[in-house]
């Protein structure tokens, strides 16, 4: 029995791509079908992830790693997955968005175009490649997996908006993996090896000669992850994108900007936490004041937005921000509150960009009400009557969804009793208190700016989401009171 | 050898670019794949110019490194050029899909003043 946890490990990549496979044999005809094979194979997902966490996870401090070579060719040669406690906590947590967005998506959305189950389950198996790999090439692979659905995700339903903001999506993605291919092959040159494990060993004994040739390669490594990642200023493109996207697709997408964010903290303990110089490593600070400044950029982005979906993507940018800050000061318990915070934040935009989308056909709503009107008026537009089916928007519903989406603006803005305060306290504890001893000591002008950004960005996001509620709670009020209909 | 591949490389890199901060759709896909070839060009370089050293060896005979040429370059320039040629023609789909809803062919979807 020893054969089945083994083998396990490389079961997130292949459900769902079997899965994905699979129904492109079936006519998009056969939307129940399809929806079933997919749901089945997300929940499967979820189980396997959830197992893998369990073995991956021991009492020790240290936790366990399991490697899982591809084809059993020795190690250095092999394509491996690894698994270890950050990987398999990735894991479940894209299983856990995976699984809402899925069943989200039957309500409407997966009727919009064709393949959206496979691209859907394609690009799962893009983000559980991208988390297990052990392989610099490998790594490319599977991102280019994930883009490449992610493209079709993101056109899914079509409509002017979305081919416009697809384009500049795609041709950035594009140049971005150019530039990925840049620096894996300049790291190859130096060293001789694609495999992470196998570089970690090789990068210290690098001669002073190789050095700049490793180190630029590793920089345009960096850039091409810093994109993903949505840095200031390579992040433009983000907001357009995700509020063009079709909702269960921006909210899988939640979790893509983490990628680069967990590519980022994997490479560069793994490259460069050998190398003597490495805590005061000039990348680091890079890492860190982009951060800060990527924060500045999403609370004027929240509060400048006038959709609710440019919101939640100038907020994605915010948890990005916040990310790479604290990664950038390479401290265990800082690190130790944004892995937290990252699970917290990413199942939050998430939450948002579904609730966003419920929230706007209520607005479409008002606008049906209008439609009505203009029946009357004999101005009367065939497409917004099929619109009216969509839902009848009853007090209890937008009391439901009032409390999520308030539900959602504590998380985001950092209010207790929500996990969203917990992150940003153990964030900033570890920030004040490095040594846990609780001794005064000079606390660096850096841990300063970081604490304001963090609380600015949660008071940014808790005015524009107030504003945003009143805002439509007001509209709400023109609409005649829904009782007298039903 | 070096000089020229790394002058084809530079000046395939340079016009890409160019290329691709112009404005028509068009010149953003012929720059990007000018630069896919570049940088196709130089993950092989990555490998070490050498002439006359197979990297595949035939079964059974003695195997001496210097004598063959590195197999791990080729085989990722065989990958980049398989994905890099499924993703160009996924973004013409969609240069033709906004030239169809757009009327235009500016990379922001209208013309400007």
């Amino acid at each position: 029995m020893n054969l089945v946890p083994e083998h396990l490990i490389i079961a997130p990549v292949l459900i769902p791509f079997i899965a994905g496979v699979v129904l492109l044999f079936f006519e998009d005809r056969a939307r129940s079908v399809k929806a079933v094979v997919s749901i089945c194979a997300t929940v499967a997902l979820l189980a396997v992830s959830v197992m893998l966490l369990r073995m991956a996870h021991t009492e020790e401090d240290s936790g366990r790693i399991a490697v899982y070579l591809l084809g059993n060719w020795p190690p250095p040669f092999a394509i491996n997955l690894v698994l270890d406690r950050l990987s398999a906590m990735m894991l479940v947590l894209t299983a856990l968005l995976a699984l809402p967005s899925l069943v989200f998506s039957l309500a409407r959305w997966h009727k919009a175009g064709v393949h959206f189950h496979t691209l859907f389950l394609l690009l799962l198996m893009g983000l559980n490649g991208a988390f297990l790999t052990g392989d610099l090439f490998n790594l490319f692979v599977f991102f280019e997996i994930m883009l490449a659905a992610s493209y079709g995700l993101v056109l899914h339903g079509s409509g002017l908006l979305r081919v416009k903001a697809g384009l500049h999506y795609i041709a950035i993605n594009l140049v971005a993996s150019l530039l990925f291919l840049i620096g894996v092959a300049l790291i190859y040159g130096v060293t001789g090896t694609l495999n992470m494990a196998d570089l970690a060993l090789r990068i210290p004994q690098i001669s002073e000669a190789n050095r700049i040739m490793l180190e630029s390669g590793a920089a345009i490594l960096g850039v091409a992850f810093l994109i993903k990642a949505g840095m200031w200023p390579l992040n433009f493109w983000l907001p357009a994108t995700y509020a063009a996207a079709p909702a269960p697709s921006a909210a899988i997408f939640a979790i893509m900007s983490k990628v680069g964010i967990y590519v980022l903290l994997r490479l560069s303990l793994l490259f460069f936490g050998n190398t003597p110089d490495f805590p005061e490593n000039m990348s680091l600070e890079i890492l860190f004041y982009s951060g800060l400044a990527t924060i500045g950029f999403g609370t004027a982005g929240v509060l400048a937005s006038q959709t609710l979906g440019r919101f939640a993507g100038f907020s994605v940018l915010i948890s990005s921000g916040t990310l790479l800050a604290s990664l950038g000061l390479v401290h265990n318990g800082v690190t130790a509150g944004a892995l937290f915070y990252l699970a917290s934040s990413t199942l939050a935009i998430s939450a948002l960009f579904m609730l966003i989308e419920l929230v706007e056909r209520g607005q479409n709503m008002a606008s049906n009400v209008l439609a009505v009107t203009m029946e009357a008026f004999g101005d009367y537009d065939e497409e917004m009557a099929d619109e009216e089916i969509v839902g009848v928007a009853i007090p209890r519903t937008i009391a439901v969804l009032g409390t999520c989406f308030a539900a959602c603006a504590i998380l985001l803005a950092g209010l207790p009793p929500l996990s969203g305060f917990i992150a940003k306290f153990v964030i900033l504890n570890a920030l004040f208190n490095p040594d846990e001893s609780g001794q005064a000591h000079l606390i660096p002008a850096t841990s300063w700016w970081l604490l304001a950004l963090l609380i600015l960005s949660g008071l940014a996001t808790l005015i524009a989401m107030s504003r945003s509620a009143s805002a439509r709670s007001g509209h709400r009020r023109s609409i005649p009171p829904c009782q007298e209909y039903c | 050898m070096e000089l020229i591949l790394s002058l084809g490389i530079g000046v395939l890199v340079g016009s890409g670019v160019w290329l691709l901060l112009r404005p028509r759709t068009f010149q953003v896909i012929i720059g990007l794949g000018l630069i896919s070839y570049a940088v196709n060009l130089f993950i092989f370089s990555m490998g070490r110019l050498v002439a006359d050293k197979p990297p595949v060896t035939q079964a059974g005979t003695r195997i001496d490194p210097a004598m063959l040429a590195d197999p791990v370059p080729q085989a990722l320039v065989l990958t980049a050029i398989v994905i890099g040629f499924a993703t160009t023609a996924l973004f013409l789909v969609i240069l033709l899909a906004t030239r169809g809803l757009t009327g235009t062919d500016h990379v922001d979807g209208r013309e400007p003043d």
